[in-house]
């Protein structure tokens, strides 16, 4: 069984207005393990990431960060986690060096400096070591942000929309260094609103709408429990209606043009392939090609998110 | 308590110091210099000495006092409103470090620059004008106390501000003309009763009073008034800080 690291039970928040940003949200994020939390905007994301950071308030449940209360033990809580926020905030004035050693201290940490070499490197940071900030591009800049994330070597990494505004190039850089803190035994939670980002890293996924956890499971079982397989027979012949031995597959088949598009539940062995591709040959519905697609994490999100 | 954490700030904070040392340290010293100048100098020669002290020499504790109490004020007004402005407050919100402890790293630095200014404008009046400094220790402990107060004071200011225009009103509307009016170029003596009954209720003249003693010897108020009136300050500060962490007003959402 994996061992939990953050642990959030029955955690409310409501925002002075009354807006409820985040409804009895339960949730269990396990040791070293990717886990992405998807949501649409103003669904709870950075809410939920910032109360266990310590940056907003919360009243009512609780969060347990290694075992510690982060409001009882909020220094032994507090100095496992790392934080990329999703704004680029910075000390425009200072070096790349100077504010990545600033957050070092400020996490209790002893000065280091082949610490922090090692991370501006790993960074491709090192070259830009003594620019100010205000000089460096938006990719840089957020380059800095991670550092200053894990110059104190935290357990548990927080990265909230980390690759937003990112080039291509770029954003596949940094999902090989979340891979690689991954492998160091480093836990990371991720929000994005890219879903390719979650379909590509995530171990296990978690998706929030109007302050619900709706969903959380293995991204392979969340893929293959709630995905769809689409089969698509292209034909010889063009069909007006459907042939009456297909009417058993009625609501899952549709025609469209020489096309027939059979979207089925991959789970289900009454709609397996081998079934209706047998009835087609048995009465001579000639086809020239077939094309199977299982449907992307983007399509799960969006019916789970809608039907919530 | 994280020792580390308090030094990172403190660090940080006197690194800006350095690096603007322009604004920082000249500018405070080159305008009080201008005071001696115009007021101990020029205007101050015919001027009738008071209490025993020549006017030159007499505005220097009151001289002090202002540029300490706006330097006390705007460097850690500014410390704190700087990372709330540009978002990075999150970083020391979400570090392992006490409430108490970001407060002393960031009022400490500013009391710091506070006490280091304060301490150049007197090496500066020297140049100028005879200074003399009865007590020392009780000198050193005014200049202390008052930083420290006017410190915390602006570090409320700071986490008030919502904007750079809110961050300069109370100095410049109350606290500058509070200064003017708290004997930094007279004694209160000389004022008509009623107006010297009104200084009273200045909270400013107080800590110039009890200041000038420290250097002649002489005050307008009584030195242990003046002393519990540096205390009070202190205290509503600390109380109005331990409100702001507690209900984390305008920090914590």
């Amino acid at each position: 069984m994996n061992q939990s690291v953050i642990e959030i039970s029955k955690l409310n928040k409501i925002y002075e207005g009354g807006f409820r940003a985040l409804d009895d949200v339960n949730l269990n994020i396990n040791q070293g393990e990717i886990f992405a939390l998807l949501g649409p905007n103003g669904a709870g994301k950075t809410t939920l990431i910032s109360i266990i950071c310590g940056i907003n308030r919360f009243e009512h449940g609780e969060i347990k960060v290694g075992g510690f209360d982060i409001k009882k033990d909020y220094r032994k809580a507090r100095s496992q986690i790392g934080l990329v926020p999703q704004e680029l905030t910075r000390d425009a004035f200072e070096t790349v060096w100077n504010t990545v050693s600033f957050s070092r201290g400020l996490f209790g940490k002893k000065r280091d400096d082949a610490k922090i070499e090692k991370i501006l490197k790993d960074l491709s940071l090192w070259e830009k070591k003594d620019n100010k900030l205000m000089t460096l591009s938006g990719g840089m800049k957020r380059r800095v942000m991670i550092a200053k994330a894990l110059s104190h070597e935290p357990q548990i990494l927080f990265l909230d929309e980390p690759t937003a505004g990112v080039d291509v190039e770029l954003r596949k850089s940094m999902w090989n260094q979340v891979r690689q803190l991954r492998e160091s035994g480093v836990t990371i939670i991720l929000t994005t609103h890219y879903i390719e980002e979650a379909e590509e890293m995530a171990d296990r996924i978690g998706i929030i709408n109007q302050g619900k956890i709706i969903h959380t499971d293995r991204k392979s079982e969340l893929m293959s429990r709630l995905g769809q397989k689409e089969l698509t027979i292209t034909l010889e012949n063009t069909l007006e209606t459907l042939p009456s031995f297909l009417a058993p597959y009625k609501d899952l088949l549709k025609i469209e043009g020489e096309n027939l598009v059979y979207k089925f539940d991959s789970n289900n062995s009454d709609h397996s392939i081998e079934n209706i591709l047998k009835l087609i040959h048995q009465n001579n519905l000639g086809y020239v090609d077939l094309n199977t697609k299982q449907s992307s994490l983007e399509e799960i999100f969006v019916n789970l998110v809608s039907a919530s | 308590m994280n020792l580390r954490g308090v030094l990172s700030i403190y660090i940080f904070e006197m690194s800006r110091m350095k690096r603007t040392l322009g604004q920082s340290v000249a500018s405070p010293v080159i305008s009080t210099a201008l005071y001696f100048v115009v007021f101990g100098s020029a205007i101050g020669s015919k001027i009738n000495s008071i209490d025993g002290i020549s006017y030159g020499s007499f505005i220097v504790p009151g001289l002090i006092m202002m540029s300490v109490l706006t330097q006390s004020i705007s460097n850690s007004s500014f410390a704190i409103f700087f990372p709330r402005f540009t978002g990075s407050i999150y970083e020391i919100l979400s570090a392992p470090i006490s409430h108490l402890e970001v407060v002393l790293g960031y009022v400490g630095a500013a009391t710091s620059k506070a006490l280091i200014i304060g301490l150049i404008i007197l090496a500066t009046a020297n140049c100028f004008v005879d200074v003399q400094i009865q007590y020392p220790f009780l000198m050193i402990l005014f200049l202390f106390l008052t930083s420290l107060s006017f410190c915390l004071f602006g570090f409320i200011i700071g986490i008030w501000a919502d904007n750079f225009e809110k961050l300069q009103i109370i100095p410049l509307l109350i606290i500058t003309p509070l200064a003017f009016l708290g004997g930094t170029f007279y004694s209160i003596n000389m004022l008509p009763p009623v107006w010297r009954t009104i200084s009273l209720f200045n909270p400013v003249v107080y800590l110039i009073s009890a200041f000038r003693y420290s250097f002649y010897g002489k005050s307008d108020v009584n030195i242990g008034i003046s002393l519990g009136m540096i205390g009070l300050i202190l205290l509503i500060c600390v109380i109005i800080i331990y409100f702001i962490f507690r209900t984390g007003y305008k920090l914590k959402p």
